[in-house]
């Protein structure tokens, strides 16, 4: 697609786990350790959607007694694009006709849906693969019961909600679960190998590059 | 505001066994201590999970059905944001306006800092009229101060009129919704109830049959009590008036029918003007119940004027701060005070839907409760209940007033584990309970993780070794165990593949 990728070899973590368990001071040390990482005027893509959020929309706030700190991470924050909108928006993603039939459920992480806007966009990309058909699990809008430090404090809570997120994407009768944020999908892949359950979740990275993969093979 | 109560929800009909969460014929003692063994016995519960999942979706469909247009709810609700914020930056201000306005129209004022204070009033007022009898519409802030029990210890009787209430005043129990107290009853536990204790009432399941002989049994009390006792919704600095929200009628009973009428709430409904009444009524039943309007609203300005031939002779308001003024006195957490009680943040909750509303074990349960709770009875004993949420933002996002729940959440939980000298930003004065759920070993944990991972080179050391030592993984990972496999690293960092992508282009 023409894009070269950079990966900065220092960066670490968003700082999202230490910030929403409440110990926000850490989080702005991790991220303050990272300002210096992106210097170039090159948009930011972050795989993780909720990760993308903690950039987008945290990271300024936890500089408010900083100009100079506060300066560089809204410089980020601006610069923050999410995996998908970039494959989306930016590249125009397009696969030619004729990829093999697949149903697809898609788990959209909750701070992502709200903070980044993923759920139009990720079911666009979906749209964008010609053979894909989107399947809508029951309450989809519903959190899998991941929520960093939550999945651990709560685990009983963390679990129903997990176990109910899966039986209904279950009852859908997917092929696929595609999720393009990558808690999410510790979880529900944790939870379906503890089930015994075969179906994994698949990064919609990933996704999407199995398909162009197939789309080349079948024109080659 | 009360609902109507004659919702059918789905779930199964079979009678829950005594002792399951939310189990008949029991006086269930709430303590926020207990979250984490209450909400363990109710994910097990299918019953109650079943029963909990429908009604809430049910809610969600009717509330659903007035915002479709998400462009026109998002007008509406900053118009709501901006009454309330509007009126809790003045907020001394109103409340001095309101004392006067009442005063001038005869209604007395009282002022209670704590749940002891305001029971004390009601005594006061009841021994002072020797009532026996109070009847009582329904009051969340009654349900905070404990006015039933507290008067029963008195020998006086506070009779619940709200249907749900009375419900499950009859039956020992306590309200598990704010809005629908007895969303954890099915038709067959009512029909038991009031077999049991209304005389001469038959084991009936229909939903009409039961809700006329409640209404009988409520009817003949009104005219008893010498005393009225409701909530409120909005009280209007301007004019002096109570406002009330509700569906059954048993609200106006209550403040028009006996000779003396006692209001109570919490400090912070005051709003400035009538008019802001308009938007807030426009949020709070479609927000609430789905209701587009609820059967009654009640304006109350003063008691009986002379010629006028009901209404009560004698009226009070019993304002009840407990707490909320640590929650006003700081910025960061004065949003929390801009709550109407319409309880959608509840009905959204995934977390609200599989424990139930008792779990909490406090007067307010869901996600609002877990941001007010800590105010009204300290960060200590509610330390589960700001953890208790993914932080999934369904709240704030139908929230009719804009309340920033999870921000709130985050920030309790820095609050609990930071004393004032450890805070990044301290608040003017410590919190109830400010620190106290600090755990060393939480602590240290974050601050291993921050060194790790504010240092590129011992983070690029750690990603170098993790791959390489995932067979030392421990199968046990404390509650991530539970229903999950343990996290492993992956046999191939990122940082590893980009660094052989780079050397195969050089």
């Amino acid at each position: 697609m023409g894009v070269t990728v950079h990966f900065p070899r220092n960066q670490t973590c968003c700082g999202q786990p230490a910030y929403t368990t409440g110990f926000p001071e850490e989080a702005r040390k991790v991220a303050a350790a990272q300002l210096d990482l992106f210097p170039e005027d090159w948009p930011i893509i972050v795989p993780s959607g909720s990760c993308g959020g903690m950039l987008k929309h945290h990271w300024p706030k936890l500089f408010k007694d900083d100009a100079v700190l506060q300066a560089k991470a809204d410089s980020l924050a601006e610069r923050t694009v999410e995996f998908t909108d970039y494959v989306v928006n930016v590249l125009g993603l397009q696969l030619p006709a004729g990829g093999k039939p697949t149903k697809v459920a898609l788990h959209t992480s909750c701070s992502a849906r709200r903070e980044m806007g993923t759920l139009d966009i990720g079911r666009a990309a979906l749209g964008r693969l010609p053979g894909v058909e989107l399947v809508i699990h029951d309450h989809e809008s519903e959190c899998c019961g991941f929520g960093g430090t939550f999945s651990v404090k709560h685990p009983d809570i963390s679990s129903a909600m997990a176990s109910d997120k899966l039986e209904s994407i279950r009852k859908t009768g997917c092929d696929a679960l595609v999720s393009a944020d990558c808690g999410c999908l510790l979880n529900l892949n944790g939870s379906l190998a503890k089930r015994r359950d075969t179906l994994r979740g698949e990064h919609i990275a990933t996704f999407i590059r199995s398909r162009m993969d197939a789309s080349t093979e079948g024109t080659a | 505001m009360n609902a109507p109560v004659v919702i059918e929800r789905p779930g199964p009909a079979t009678p829950k066994t005594a002792g399951a969460p939310g189990g008949a014929h029991r006086e269930v003692h709430a303590r926020p201590e207990d979250f984490k063994q209450r909400s363990h016995e109710s994910v097990n519960d299918p019953h109650l999970r079943s029963s909990f999942r429908g009604a809430m979706d049910f809610l969600i469909e009717r509330r659903a059905v007035h915002f479709s247009d998400l462009v026109a709810f998002e007008t509406l609700r900053k118009l709501g944001e901006q009454v309330r914020q509007h009126a809790l930056s003045k907020l001394p201000e109103l409340l001095d306006q309101l004392e006067a306005k009442l005063t001038e129209l005869g209604v007395h004022v009282h002022w209670a800092e704590t749940p002891e204070d305001a029971n004390r009033i009601f005594l006061d007022i009841a021994q002072r009229h020797e009532a026996k009898l109070m009847v009582k519409g329904k009051s969340m802030v009654s349900e905070e101060i404990e006015l039933n029990h507290v008067m029963a210890d008195h020998g006086i009787e506070c009779l619940e009129t709200d249907m749900g209430e009375y419900i499950l005043q009859l039956d020992g129990d306590r309200p598990s919704h704010i809005i629908m107290p007895a969303i954890h009853k099915t038709k067959q536990d009512v029909a038991e109830i009031f077999h049991e204790h209304i005389a001469g009432a038959p084991l009936t399941d229909d939903v009409n049959e039961l809700i006329g002989i409640g209404r009988k049994a409520l009817r003949e009390k009104f005219g008893a009590a010498k005393i009225g006792v409701s909530g409120v919704n909005f009280m209007v600095a301007e004019t002096g008036s109570i406002v009330l929200v509700e569906n059954e009628g048993n609200g106006r009973l209550c403040t028009s029918v006996p000779d003396v009428h006692i209001a109570i709430t919490g400090l912070e409904k005051v709003i400035d003007k009538l008019e802001h009444v308009v938007p807030l009524y426009a949020l709070l039943p479609k927000s609430a119940t789905g209701q587009a309007v609820t059967t009654y609203l009640n304006v109350i300005t003063g008691p009986r004027r002379e010629g006028e031939r009901d209404g009560p002779r004698e009226m009070h308001l019993v304002l009840l701060d407990n707490g909320r003024t640590q929650a006003y006195r700081e910025e960061r957490f004065r949003a929390t005070l801009q709550c109407i009680r319409c309880g959608a943040c509840m009905n959204h909750c995934p977390v609200y839907t599989r424990v139930g509303g008792l779990s909490y074990g406090t007067t307010y349960p869901g996600p609002i409760g877990s941001i007010i709770s800590p105010h009204l009875v300290g960060l200590k004993s509610t330390r589960d209940l700001p953890t208790a949420s993914s932080l999934c933002g369904a709240c704030g996002e139908v929230c009719p007033v804009k309340i920033p729940i999870p921000e709130m959440l985050m920030k309790l939980r820095e609050a609990g584990r930071h004393s004032i000298t450890q805070s990044m930003t301290p608040p003017t004065q410590a919190l109830v309970g400010q620190g106290e759920v600090r755990a060393i070993s939480e602590a240290m944990a974050w601050r291993g993780w921050r060194v790790l991972y504010s240092h590129a080179f011992l983070y690029r050391l750690f990603a170098w070794f993790a791959p390489r030592l995932r067979w030392l993984t421990p199968a046990w990972q404390g509650g991530w165990t539970k229903s999950r496999t343990p996290l492993k690293p992956a046999p191939k960092s990122l940082r590893d593949m980009m660094a052989d992508r780079d050397k195969r282009r050089r």
